[in-house]
Formats: structure tokens, C-alpha cells, sequence
């Protein structure tokens, strides 16, 4: 633990502190442009410069200089002043100055730190230099002359996507940052480079002049496109959500999100069902509220309603949901639309227990049907982590393109119950071993004879630090799905028994991957909010709100609770969620005792305590015993990662990634 | 230098170079470069790699030889490391030409003390057989490009012509070299001046002139 001084006051450091660290922990700001918390540390564009003593006698970049004993820091002094003018005087000689037309302005790094610790006026009177713009794909806008070659999207391609594919090419002040013969950036997270960059090079090719940041609204959400629950900032104007931003937060996200989460909002636009629709003549007709809801209730179905929640619902509507059906005397309730029906009687045995930031430390996994990098992309970066800290990783299901090395064994599930002795070796011999368990390896038999395997390797254990360790994972794909399970959303058959009960109505909450063919004679009532499928196979249509239009419960596949927040108003004639659920109840003429969303919220943190706090909900850590066997072809049951959900399948921005990234089509850049 | 730009990935560049493969015998010294790393650290042989690709691909050409992207990527496949981090190496560096070049690369020092020992009437000689900067002559044989010191400066001013070094020029001198390589001889490289052997002084020294017979302090006349 060295003792410094930073501007004349005293601290202490922890152990490997950089200088750059020691002056934030005694609050001094240094400005910076290529240093980031979670990349390698660079050091090459200088604007860290501080003073130390004892050293030589001229200013250090403190982002590579390692704090030490008797340090004395000054980040005051003339000769730090004057470094950083210069080299911000430096950086802007190449730089175009056109912020009235760039749109990092407002939000640059360069534009801050310019006016911060800048000259406010330039020598330089000779020919900028200029450079080409480079393709990056259809979610990256470039704009290269900006660039000050700070190589952080270098960093975060090789380190944390691990898709080597953005380099530095020749050198000098011909340095051109650019992707391998302009080919598009093919990963997952390849638009956090966006939020990387600390200039106006990389932009968001979506959002290209829409709108300036202190125009927009920002609210705090929750994404919902996959079961990672990443905190995201809904920027909005208006009644429209112009973008989505990662926020902070270590244990979930760090500061990353997927392409789908951030560009799935241009969906949210489009195909919007704004409107009550009731099937006459086999025809979708629109109609008045009123209208629908009393053909609904013309039909009294009594008790025989069921509930099929989507993939995207918070818990607050299948509360309702779920309310609603046992005022009507049902509890008909089911989450898992494509026919699941693994064992929930015990939620430890279904959720991702390690917690993603523990994942990290593991050093031994074994993932079991899951194509992690579609599935769950802020997981994969966990799992590239751990596999650089040294962990053996092993695949069962077909293979594909991991960041992270791993063996691929075999297709089959029966592997489980019979895995190559140098897998179990590594399993057994490891400290942290894990085991994640995908939604293509829940069925079959698959989580019983995982479970089995977490008795046989002691997955739970206490560590020799005297923390415990819980190493069996559930990855699921659905926002809905933990919190789904809490409230009960789950039949012992899955949705058979549903089909099973032949209800007279069939609730659908956002379901749009149910097979609705197996519910001919119900009449299907589907609350939602997009044209997709389940809406094509309803009969009356009530339009719901959206994730950004409503303010809700997510549980993510740790079971982590949390708050979402409603940025904008649901279009046309359509209402959140609980309100039309609760003007069903009066339809219906029953009672389910809430007026308010607060009411609501109450009623049902009362039922479920786990779900009044934000954090981990504790599903205790005894697993069951599972056993049986397990066999079958694995197969990925996400064909495209752009089109999971209606609101990416209705959004242009993915519809474009699917088709160039995924499909290999080609599009002509339009003439600027 | 700010010319020097990639050839772009082209079909037909696919189609020359798509099956580039090393000859026998370059196959054997690539396999003695990657031996000389450790394990898992065959990347750092990715240099001399490419060296030895571009001499190839100049053999085959008979021309200096340069770097097409097929043949960056069969370097690449071979040490198992992505092609950017091949393409980058291969564009910092002057030395590997990522351009098509003639067979003679004529680099001509226009540093400091070359200038001043007229570099720039040998740069005017060589515009004046119909060389032009960045450029290869029509008849594919001289590429001219001007460098920074080549650390030649007691023998200025110099130029580099493939492998070797030829100093001590004057425009008459470098032509004298110039004719006889297209000729296809191979003048003697090294200092052009007759009268030199290698860097020591012309006639008698200049400087330190008391210490060439014996040892003598000098400090009393500072």
C-alpha cells in the first residue's frame, strides 16, 4: 500500500495503483483520451501528463506510470498547465474542428477536455490532414479525419469482443484506424466502439444527425432483448425513443450492451398495433375498446382462461395477469411459449447462480447447448475473461465462432452422462467449476442430468476464502423468464397442459412464439404491443405498451430484480399493460384488488418479497439431486441473433444487420 | 511516404496470388524462422515472414517483390493470428512494399547531410532517366522513392538500390550504376569514389590531423 501525495495531500494507494488512479482517489480530475478502466493501458495520447517526484524532471503520462512509495504528484502546477496545452494544441492540429457538424458534439470528450485544458486558440496555420472515411458496417459511422488515434476500438475489438478485426494501419501521421479491407465489424457488441470513441470518428450510423444530447430525455430502463437484464439510459424526444445507452453496473453489463439492445428502438416505430382489433369474418377489424372488451366478456369464459406471458413481459403485467385469473377462479398461467416443461419447483435449479461477475473467476466450465454469443453477448465477455484467466472450457452442442477458444465435444446431449475423462479431470481438479446450461440443453432430460453432474463435481462448495461458490448456471433467453417463474408462470407440462385445459380464452401476454394452431378453438386475446405474430393469430387485439413505455419489474437469469422506468407514451389508443388487464376485471365483473400501479406493485411484492428489492433474489443454493439421462441433437433455437423479438424483427437497423452481417447481402453506400 | 497506400483486394489480385503458397525452399527457412520463438509465440516470426514472402513473391515477379493481401493472409493462417495485426505490421514498416514495384527500388537520401552533399542533383539525375516519386518507370524496372537517412552520412550522398548501398555519388556516378544494373550487372556497392575504399578520409585527414602519427593531447589549444 504506498503513501503519496497528490497536490499536497496525503494517501494511500492500493498495491498496483497507476498514478492516474492514486490522483482520482484524492479527487483531482485527469484528463485523459486513450486511458479506459477496462482496456489495456496504451499511453499514447499523452493528455495524462502530471508532475512527479522524484523522476525526471519533466511531465509523466501517469496512466502507465505505477504509483510508488514517497511519490510527490502535483496535477496543479505551471508545468502540468502548460503539457496539457500543449498537447491538446497537438491533438487538434489534425483535427477538423467541425463540432456544429459532428455528432459526438455536446457529449465529446475532446470538445470537454478542449475547453477545460486547451489554449483556446491555435498556431497552426498550415493544411489539415485529411483521411477517407472507412466502412465499419451498418451500425458504425465513421468519420476518420476526426480521429486522434487514442486506438481504444482497437482495445476493445481484441480484449473484450475478441474479434481481431480493427487495427491501426501505417504509422506516423498517416496512421489510418480502420477494419480489415473495410469489411463490416461481425460481432455482438461491435457498437460499443460508438460510446468508446472519445471523438467524433466512430458515431452511431442510426442516429446520424438526429437529434443533440441536451435535447434528449434520459430515462433509466432495463433491456429486455435477452435475459441479461443490461441497464441501459433510454435517451428520448417527443414521444420517440431516438437511442438506448449502457449504464454502468459491474455486476450485469459493466459498461457494454448488445447491438440488439441498443439498435432494437428504431422497432419500436414501427408495426405498432395502436388500436383495439376484434376478428370479424376472419378478418382483423378495428374497433373501440369498448367493443373489444365486450366481446371478450360476451364469451364468459368463467375459469376456463389461461395465460401464455412473452418474452419481453415485466412482472407487473403477469401479476395482473395472474391475478385477474385467480379472481376468474384460474391458474392457467405459462411462460415458456415453445413447449418447455424442465422442473421449477426448485428456482435455484434454473438460474444462473454464479452471478455473471462471478462466471469470471470460474476455472472450469462446461456450457451445455447454449450459443452463448447469441444467446447472451454480456456473457460471453465474462466467459472470455475467464477463459484469459485460465479457464478450460468445454461446449456440448454444435459448434460455432467462440471468442474464447473451448472444445466443442460433441452435438449430442447423452455426452453429458458420459463426458470425456480429460472433462471430467478438469472438472473435478478445478477450484471454481461451472456449469452453464442454455435453453437448447433445459429439455430432453438435459437440466435433470446437469444437475446430476453438479452433485458429482460439488458445483456448490464452500471456497477456501470462506465465500460460496455456486457454479450451476441456467442461461435462459427470455427478459419474462425468472421473473415469469417467480410469479408462477410455469405448468408442470409446460404449455401442453394449457392446450390440455382447452380454455375459452387464452390470454396472450406478448406471446409471439407459441404455437397458436394448437389453440384453435380458444379465443386468443393478445395483449401487445406489435404487429408479429402472436398478433396474426389473435382475435381480439388489445394494444399494450412497450418496455420503454412502461415502467416495470425485470428479473435477469442471475434472478437479479430490477426497476425499469417509462420514458415515453404508448402511441395511439394504447395503454400499459396492468390498466388494460384491470379494465378486463371490470369486464369480466371481478375484483383483483388494485387501482394503482403502486397498489399493483404492492399486491404483488407483498405475494413475491424477492421481488421488493433490487438485487439478487435468494433462491438458496441447494440444488436437486437430478439424475436420469439425458439424449438428443442439440440445436440453437436462435437462428438470427438481429430478429429475436417483434420489436427487432419491426426495426429497420436489424433487419439491415441480419440481412448484410448474418445473410452476406450486400448494400451499395449511398453517394454522399 | 504519405503515397504509400495498400493495393485494394481486387478478383484479379484473388486470382494471381489466391494460391500463394511458399517453394520449397523458402518453405524450409519459414520453418527454421518460426522454430527460433518459443511456443505460442511463433507471431513474433510474422517480420521475417513477410520478408521472405516478398522476396518470393519478387522472385517470381522479377521485381523486388511486395506484399499482396492473399499473400499477408497465408502469413497470417500460418501463425494462426489475425490478419489485421499482419496488415499492420506490413504497412508500418517502408520496407515491405504493400504496392506493386519495379525491379530496381531506387531510395534516394534526401537527409540533412546528404542534401548538403547534393543529394538533390542525384534525385534531379534520376528524374531525369524518367523516374518520378512513388512511382515505377514504364518498363517496370526502377521505383524511386525518397527516404530519410539511411545512416550513410560520411559517405553522402547515397542512395539504396535493393539490398545494397551506393555512396559517395555524383549524378555521373550514379548513372555509371544505374547502366550497369540495367544491364543486368551488379556494380560493386559501397563508396563510388574511386579514391575511398571505405569511409576513411579523402587524401589526408582534416580533422585531428596531429593524432594520426601518435597520440596528442589537444586540450592545451581548446
Amino acid at each position: 500500500m504506498p503513501k503519496l501525495t497528490v497536490d499536497g495531500v496525503e494517501l494511500e494507494v492500493p498495491q498496483g495503483a497507476t498514478v492516474l488512479q492514486a490522483c482520482e482517489l484524492a479527487g483531482k480530475e485527469i484528463p485523459r483520451f486513450c486511458y479506459h478502466e477496462r482496456l489495456s493501458i496504451a499511453g499514447n495520447c499523452r493528455m495524462c501528463l502530471v508532475e512527479v517526484k522524484p523522476g525526471p524532471p519533466k511531465p509523466q503520462a501517469s496512466c502507465a506510470l505505477p504509483a510508488a512509495e514517497g511519490q510527490e504528484i502535483r496535477t496543479d502546477s505551471e508545468m502540468v498547465r502548460k503539457a496539457r496545452e500543449g498537447v491538446m494544441e497537438f491533438l487538434l492540429i489534425n483535427h477538423p474542428l467541425d463540432c456544429p457538424i459532428c455528432d459526438q458534439g455536446g457529449e465529446c470528450d475532446l470538445q470537454d477536455q478542449s475547453v477545460a485544458y486547451g489554449r483556446g486558440g491555435s498556431r497552426y496555420h498550415e493544411n489539415k490532414r485529411a483521411v477517407t472515411e472507412k466502412y465499419m458496417g451498418p451500425l458504425i459511422k465513421t468519420v476518420m479525419t476526426r480521429c486522434i488515434h487514442c486506438t481504444r476500438c482497437v482495445r476493445f475489438s481484441e480484449e473484450i469482443a475478441g474479434v481481431d478485426e480493427i487495427g491501426a494501419l501505417y504509422r506516423g501521421e498517416n496512421m489510418q484506424i480502420t477494419t480489415y479491407l473495410e469489411h463490416a465489424a461481425r460481432h455482438e457488441m461491435s457498437a460499443n466502439v460508438i460510446d468508446l470513441c472519445p471523438v467524433g470518428a466512430l458515431t452511431s450510423r442510426p442516429y446520424a444527425f438526429e437529434a443533440r444530447p441536451w435535447e434528449l430525455k434520459k430515462t433509466l430502463g432495463i433491456d429486455v432483448s435477452d435475459a441479461c437484464g443490461a441497464n441501459i439510459r433510454i435517451d428520448s424526444r417527443g414521444r420517440e425513443v431516438l437511442r438506448v445507452l449502457p449504464r454502468v453496473n459491474d455486476d450485469v453489463n459493466e459498461e457494454w450492451i448488445s447491438d440488439k439492445a441498443r439498435y432494437m428502438v428504431d422497432g419500436l416505430v414501427k408495426r405498432r398495433l395502436d388500436r383495439p382489433y376484434l376478428r370479424r369474418d376472419g378478418k382483423l377489424v378495428p374497433v373501440s375498446w369498448n367493443e373489444a372488451f365486450a366481446a371478450i366478456a360476451a364469451l364468459n369464459p368463467g375459469s376456463s382462461i389461461a395465460a401464455a406471458a412473452g418474452d419481453m413481459a415485466d412482472c407487473e403485467t403477469m401479476f395482473a395477469a395472474k391475478t385477474l385469473l385467480a379472481a376468474l377462479g384460474s391458474s392457467l398461467l405459462e411462460g415458456r411459449q415453445t413447449g418447455m416443461d424442465y422442473d421449477t419447483s426448485n428456482l435455484a435449479a434454473v438460474n444462473f447462480n454464479s452471478t455473471f461477475a462471478g462466471i469470471e473467476s470460474a476455472d472450469a466450465v462446461l456450457i451445455v447447448g447454449s450459443h452463448v454469443r447469441w444467446e447472451a453477448p454480456l456473457v460471453n465477455v465474462r466467459l472470455r475473461k475467464a477463459a484469459k484467466r485460465g479457464a478450460k472450457v468445454f461446449l456440448i452442442g454444435p459448434e460455432w465462432e467462440t471468442t474464447f477458444g473451448g472444445e466443442f465435444l460433441g452435438e449430442d446431449l447423452s455426452l453429458l452422462g458420459n463426458l470425456p475423462a480429460h472433462v471430467a479431470e478438469a472438472l473435478k481438479g478445478a477450484a471454481r467449476p461451472a456449469i452453464i446450461v442454455g435453453g437448447a440443453g433445459l429439455g430432453r432430460g438435459g437440466l435433470e442430468a446437469a444437475l446430476a453432474l453438479a452433485g458429482t463435481f460439488k458445483l456448490v462448495r464452500d471456497l477456501e476464502d470462506g465465500s460460496r461458490w455456486n457454479g450451476f448456471n441456467v442461461l435462459h433467453m427470455a427478459a419474462a423468464r425468472m421473473g415469469g417463474l417467480m410469479l408462477g408462470f410455469a405448468q408442470k407440462g409446460g404449455i401442453a397442459d394449457l392446450v390440455a385445459a382447452k380454455p375459452k380464452v387464452l390470454l396472450s401476454l406478448g406471446a409471439d412464439e407459441v404455437d397458436y394452431a394448437r389453440f384453435a378453438g380458444s379465443m386468443i386475446v393478445y395483449l401487445g404491443h406489435h404487429g408479429d405474430k402472436g398478433a396474426h393469430a389473435a382475435d381480439v387485439i388489445l394494444p399494450a405498451a412497450a418496455y420503454t413505455e412502461k415502467a416495470g419489474t425485470y428479473v435477469n437469469t442471475e434472478g437479479r430484480v430490477q426497476w425499469s422506468d417509462k420514458a415515453v407514451f404508448a402511441p395511439g389508443d394504447a395503454r400499459e399493460d396492468w390498466t388494460i388487464l384491470r379494465a378486463l376485471a371490470d369486464a369480466f365483473g371481478v375484483s383483483v384488488g388494485f387501482d394503482s400501479f403502486e397498489e399493483l406493485r404492492g399486491a404483488m411484492i407483498s405475494q413475491v418479497p424477492a421481488l421488493g428489492g433490487e438485487g439478487l433474489a435468494d433462491y438458496g443454493s441447494e440444488l436437486p439431486p437430478g439424475g436420469g439421462s439425458a439424449a438428443g441433437t442439440i440445436a440453437y433455437p436462435i437462428k438470427d441473433f438481429y430478429m429475436t423479438n417483434p420489436i427487432a424483427r419491426a426495426s429497420a437497423t436489424m433487419q439491415r444487420c441480419s440481412a448484410e452481417l448474418l445473410h452476406g447481402e450486400h448494400f451499395a453506400e449511398a453517394a454522399e | 511516404m504519405a503515397d504509400r497506400t495498400i493495393e485494394p483486394d481486387s478478383p484479379e489480385l484473388r486470382a494471381r496470388w489466391g494460391n500463394f503458397a511458399w517453394s520449397a525452399e523458402n518453405a524450409v527457412k519459414a520453418k527454421e524462422i518460426v522454430a527460433r520463438y518459443p511456443e505460442g509465440r511463433q507471431r513474433s516470426a510474422v517480420m521475417p515472414l513477410l520478408d521472405l514472402a516478398q522476396r518470393q513473391v519478387g522472385a517470381e515477379l522479377n521485381t523486388q517483390g511486395w506484399l499482396p493481401i492473399p499473400v499477408m493472409e497465408y502469413v497470417a493462417a500460418q501463425l494462426d493470428m489475425p490478419i489485421i495485426r499482419v496488415v499492420e505490421v506490413a504497412t508500418f514498416y517502408t520496407m515491405y512494399n504493400i504496392a506493386p514495384i519495379g525491379r530496381f527500388h531506387v531510395q534516394v537520401c534526401g537527409t540533412t547531410p546528404c542534401m548538403l552533399r547534393g543529394s538533390d542533383e542525384i534525385m534531379a539525375a534520376c528524374k531525369a532517366r524518367g523516374m518520378k516519386k512513388g512511382h515505377t518507370t514504364a518498363d517496370g524496372l526502377w521505383s524511386l522513392t525518397e527516404v530519410e537517412c539511411m545512416g550513410n552520412c560520411a559517405s553522402a550522398p547515397m542512395v539504396q538500390i535493393n539490398d545494397d548501398n551506393y555512396e559517395d555519388l555524383t549524378p555521373e556516378r550514379l548513372d555509371a550504376v544505374l547502366d550497369a544494373l540495367a544491364r543486368g550487372e551488379t556494380p560493386k556497392p559501397g563508396t563510388q569514389d574511386p579514391a575511398r575504399h571505405t569511409v576513411e578520409p579523402v587524401g589526408a585527414p582534416t580533422n585531428l590531423a596531429a593524432m594520426v602519427g601518435e597520440n596528442h593531447d589537444y586540450r592545451g589549444e581548446w
